[in-house]
């Protein structure tokens, strides 16, 4: 009883907050309501027992890809109300082509409800374990069967990285002045850097 | 009691309602690129779901890497939009027109 009460409490949100990310104004606002999308999700995740997956989408989505979001949205200065010029102009056309595809889906659903559709079976090789936690499960079976993927998943978000940072990088023209030269650094030797003085008490040096 | 296809109901209006964010906000790319991001949440419901009423772990899984993709797609895709804006100073789509395509 709970439990379907939260189901449609989460749905019910996270329908809501996606409708509100589309259709509000102020990007800064969607972004706020993806957010709000994102936590629901996430609820939805809890009640069927994948709280590894909800925490995740909870740190990597809302930590870190809203944060970007609104950096990006409020570090340009952009007149938002010139974007959504045409935004009245395709509504007909959006509503039809989405109208479409959730019937197309819902058919599908009505399809395998009707039992002309049978989904695959699992093999059994990757069920969790009685009395393992859903996080320790995963885990098992993420560095043992799918180590490789997990690595060059790790490869991805590199490569990702490094992208956006050589995408962004701006040259200054000013850019030498006050910073570290590597190379002089590295030519430089202790015999032309450091003199040896072994000076007399009471008596200064010349350098 | 909930099933299966409660879960996928679920994500499959919130797959129509990224498509349709598409569709409307086609000269925003910030919304665009958040609508692909409800998308993909979207994706990440179904897996999750079916792995769970399914009884296995593979769905979990993949719905981690489908987390890892999206992350860096946003990443590479912010970074495209800030490196055009500094360019040209507007954001708008249908402006795009840099490779004469």
């Amino acid at each position: 009883m709970i439990q379907t009460f939260a189901f449609y409490l989460f749905a019910v949100f996270v329908v809501a907050s996606a409708v509100m990310v589309i259709m509000s104004r102020n990007p800064v606002h969607s972004v706020l309501w993806l957010i709000l999308a994102f936590f629901n999700a996430a609820g939805l995740m809890v009640l069927v027992g994948a709280e590894f997956i909800a925490m995740l989408l909870v740190i990597v989505y809302v930590g870190a890809v809203a944060v970007l979001f609104l950096f990006v949205v409020m570090m340009l200065d952009i007149d938002f109300a010139e974007l959504r010029a045409g935004f009245i102009r395709n509504f007909p056309l959006g509503i039809a082509i989405a109208l479409v595809l959730l019937a197309e889906l819902v058919l599908g659903i009505g399809a395998y409800r009707a039992g002309a559709i049978t989904l695959g079976t699992p093999t059994g090789a990757a069920v969790q374990l009685i009395g393992a936690s859903n996080t320790e499960a995963l885990g098992a079976l993420l560095y043992s069967r799918y180590l490789f993927l997990f690595e060059a998943t790790g490869l991805v978000l590199l490569v990702a990285m490094v992208g956006a940072i050589v995408l962004t990088l701006r040259e200054r023209a000013d850019a030498h002045r006050g910073h570290q030269n590597i190379g002089k650094q590295v030519r430089r030797n202790p015999n032309e850097a450091t003199v040896m003085k072994r000076p007399t008490i009471g008596k200064g040096i010349d350098l | 009691m909930i099933g299966i296809e409660h879960y996928i109901v679920v994500s499959a209006i919130l797959f129509v309602l990224g498509v349709l964010g598409i569709f409307l906000n086609r000269k925003n790319i910030i919304v665009i690129l958040m609508a692909i991001e409800l998308i993909l949440l979207s994706v990440n419901l179904n897996l999750v779901a079916f792995s769970a009423f399914l009884g296995d772990l593979t769905g979990q899984i993949f719905a981690m890497f489908v987390l890892a993709v999206a992350a860096s797609e946003a990443a590479i895709g912010l970074a495209i939009l800030v490196i055009y804006f500094r360019g040209r100073g507007t954001i708008a789509v249908d402006s795009v027109d840099r490779l004469k395509g």
